[in-house]
């Protein structure tokens, strides 16, 4: 067993990790008050991310990215966990299910979003149905040829500057022993398709400027060439291809969590009040032991579940409790440190509240704890019958 | 033309230094160990005259110990063609002495024969400022030092130094010895692609016995002691008060 990185390895980690110090933590905070980022400062990153030959990264050499594997990407992922999601969007991740294009597919969306002429968003969540994809209600229906759309989808992060959107709908019904079931069909749908609309969604106290956004499909008529993977077969495409969008969230809330401790231990050193650092006290060091044990221990479980997939073994398991350690971690540890800053944790002359607002989403999106819970305990006990 | 670019491992720059309890030096246990940033904008500037078409080959040497293999492989990945380790010391703590570091790499030049060596004007964690110049010495090669632009001009360099009170522009004799300012460049990040090439570039292990060089030291250190604390300032309330403390207690103006 080898708990090191190789040589290339802690390369890749110092050179993210100078990136998001130097390009990303220096526009932060006029992100954060604006909510907004500028045009120019999305594209000058893009540029310099396509130039380092970082940008879709997570994908394989054939394609033109740069073929890293699962242990490799969970490390560029964690470090660009320390930087605002608004900014290190344009780090250029695009969704891996772009893998599943085929023919003429691949020039027209893989091809650009690796080479980041094109970027994605990815919509499966409705105002009716969230935790439970399979009750949406967004459909396509047949006609002639084509598929006509019609339905909502919210909370979709970065639809605002993409080109295209993965969609997920229901294209029919099965009746099974435990009542029906949707079929699921995904779409790819270009920005201006007549009958879709991308509108602002809400906004939300966690990461500023990273936007997510209500689509809506009003007899949006889409030929076959549109289809994603196979009709009827969006669950596999999901399965096959959505366990990253877990695993980065949690190796993101360890990068960010390793920021955040560094305030708390550093202003545990610096603050004096009864005539002495409190980290002397008992109170706060103990918290500091804590924090960092939760740290290290999310840190390893998420590159062991990375490891896992690098090697081929199942890792859906790893991958759900490595999502739900690492963020219900991050919630600890951002609130410790808030507490550690006493009342000044609050203030916005510090990024503590903002690290605090913004660890509250990732027990939320891309399958809650509870669901994370949920995947966890049917993998011990369905082999049990239970 | 060849560069040659010594590079030293040194404490990061964002590292908060903390002196060993005996004095004897700077705890470096489990401390970030980066290129010295002077050396980094040295190999950038190597790089880019190599992108030029001025350089044919950028080779990086580093002297101390084995670990600073990690900071070669950063040099490769930003673009140097190969490089060659010098390992000098077994202990992270062991700092080599200017005048050693200078002899073994007047001894490297002789095999190389590099016609630009392009050095970071001093290391930042003794702040020296003597290798490069010692270097010129040996060799009798001329030098420019606190380079803030270096152009290569056929037999001679052009080279900008930042000297105290403005910038002066002198011409020297190649084959030079340049060492280099913080204002010279911006060093670029290492790119993905260069990350996974460097491993597969040749870097060359060799000790100081090699090049019959002895590094044992010359100089011994006394102490090492915190720069001491700043005192806590004081208000002063009016622009008056301000003149009559500066006349009377600063004893300034
Ligand atoms: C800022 C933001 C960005 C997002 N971006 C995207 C995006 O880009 N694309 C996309 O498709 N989606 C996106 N989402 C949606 C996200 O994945 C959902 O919010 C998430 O899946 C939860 O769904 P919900 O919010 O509808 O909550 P609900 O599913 O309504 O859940 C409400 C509560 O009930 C609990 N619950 C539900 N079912 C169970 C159960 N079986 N057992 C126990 N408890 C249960 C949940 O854990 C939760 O506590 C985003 C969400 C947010 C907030
Ligand atoms: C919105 C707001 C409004 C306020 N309004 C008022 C007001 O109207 N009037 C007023 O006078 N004050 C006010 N306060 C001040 C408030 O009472 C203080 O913030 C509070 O007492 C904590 O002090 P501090 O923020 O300086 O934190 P610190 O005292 O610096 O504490 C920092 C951390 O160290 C811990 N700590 C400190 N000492 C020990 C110890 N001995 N053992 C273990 N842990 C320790 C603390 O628990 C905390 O986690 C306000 C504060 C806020 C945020």
């Amino acid at each position: 067993m080898n708990f090191g990185l190789s040589d290339e390895q802690e390369m890749i980690v110092s050179t993210v990790r100078s990136f998001v110090e130097n390009e990303i933590y220096p526009h932060e905070a006029e992100v954060e008050r604006t909510g907004e980022v500028p045009p120019e400062l999305a594209d000058r990153l893009k540029q310099k991310v396509i130039e380092l030959g970082f940008y879709a990264c997570n994908f394989p050499e054939d394609v033109g990215g740069a073929g890293l594997g699962h242990v490799d990407f969970t490390l560029v992922e964690r470090e660009l966990g320390r930087g605002s999601m608004a900014l290190t969007h344009f780090f250029g991740r695009p969704q891996n299910i772009l893998m599943a294009c085929e023919g003429e597919q691949r020039e027209r969306y893989l091809l650009p979003a690796v080479r980041g002429e094109r970027m994605d968003a990815l919509a499966m969540t409705e105002p009716g149905a969230g935790s439970d994809v399979r009750g949406m209600t967004c459909s396509a229906v047949r006609d002639g040829g084509d598929w006509v759309l019609n339905g909502t989808k919210h909370f979709i992060s970065g639809a605002n500057h993409a080109d295209f959107v993965i969609v997920f709908v229901a294209t029919g019904e099965d009746q099974t022993p435990r009542g029906p079931k949707k079929r699921i069909t995904t779409f790819l749908v270009d920005r201006g398709t007549p009958g879709f609309t991308i509108r602002d969604g809400y906004r939300s106290v966690s990461h500023r400027g990273y936007k997510n956004m209500i689509l809506e499909f009003d007899d949006c008529r889409l030929p076959d060439a549109q289809v994603l993977g196979e009709v009827d077969g969006g669950f596999a495409v999901m399965n096959d291809w959505l366990y990253a969008t877990r695993i980065t969230v949690a190796t993101n809330s360890v990068g960010r969590a390793r920021r955040v401790f560094d305030y708390a231990l550093n202003y545990a050193a610096e603050r004096k009040q009864f005539g002495q650092p409190i980290g002397r006290f008992q109170g706060v060091s103990f918290q500091l032991a804590d924090m960092i044990t939760e740290i290290d221990a999310a840190d390893y479980l998420t590159l062991a579940a990375a490891w896992r997939l690098d090697q081929g073994l199942p890792a859906n398991r790893e991958i759900a409790s490595a999502k739900l350690y690492a963020t219900e971690m991050l919630a600890r540890v951002t609130d410790a440190t808030l507490q550690i800053y006493g009342g000044m944790g609050l203030m916005d002359d510090f990024p503590i509240e903002r690290f605090w607002r913004d660890a509250r989403v990732e027990r939320i999106w891309d399958g809650t704890s509870e669901i994370q819970r949920h995947i966890i305990s049917r993998d011990l006990l369905r082999p049990l019958g239970a | 033309m060849k560069v040659l670019v010594p590079v030293k491992r040194v404490i990061d720059y964002n590292v908060k230094v903390r002196v060993k309890a005996d004095g004897s030096g700077v705890d470096l246990a489990n401390v970030k160990m980066s290129m010295n940033p002077f050396d980094e904008i040295a190999v950038e500037e190597a790089i880019r005259l190599k992108e030029e078409g001025v350089a044919s080959e950028v080779v990086a040497v580093s002297i101390g110990v084995k670990q600073a293999q990690e900071t070669l492989r950063t040099a490769l990945a930003m673009g140097a063609d190969r490089a060659i380790l010098i390992v000098a010391a077994d202990d992270v703590h062991t700092d080599i002495e200017p005048l050693a570091v200078a002899k073994l790499l007047a001894a490297v030049v002789k095999e190389e024969e590099p016609g630009l060596v392009l050095a970071g004007k001093q290391a930042i964690d003794n702040d020296m400022n003597a290798t490069g110049q010692m270097l010129s010495a040996l060799l009798g090669w001329s030098q420019a030092t606190f380079a803030s632009e270096v152009t290569i001009e056929g037999d001679h360099a052009l080279v900008t130094r930042e000297v105290d009170g403005g910038l002066q522009t002198i011409k020297a004799k190649m084959p030079c010895i340049v060492t280099v300012d913080l204002r010279l460049n911006e060093p670029r990040y290492a790119s993905l692609p260069n990350i996974m090439k460097a491993k597969k570039k040749p870097l060359d292990e060799k000790t100081p016995d090699d090049y019959g060089v002895d590094v044992s030291p010359r100089l011994s250190i006394v102490k090492t002691a915190e720069p001491p604390t700043r005192k806590a300032g004081v208000k002063v309330g009016s622009v008056d008060e301000l003149i009559t403390k500066l006349k009377d207690e600063a004893g300034v103006i």
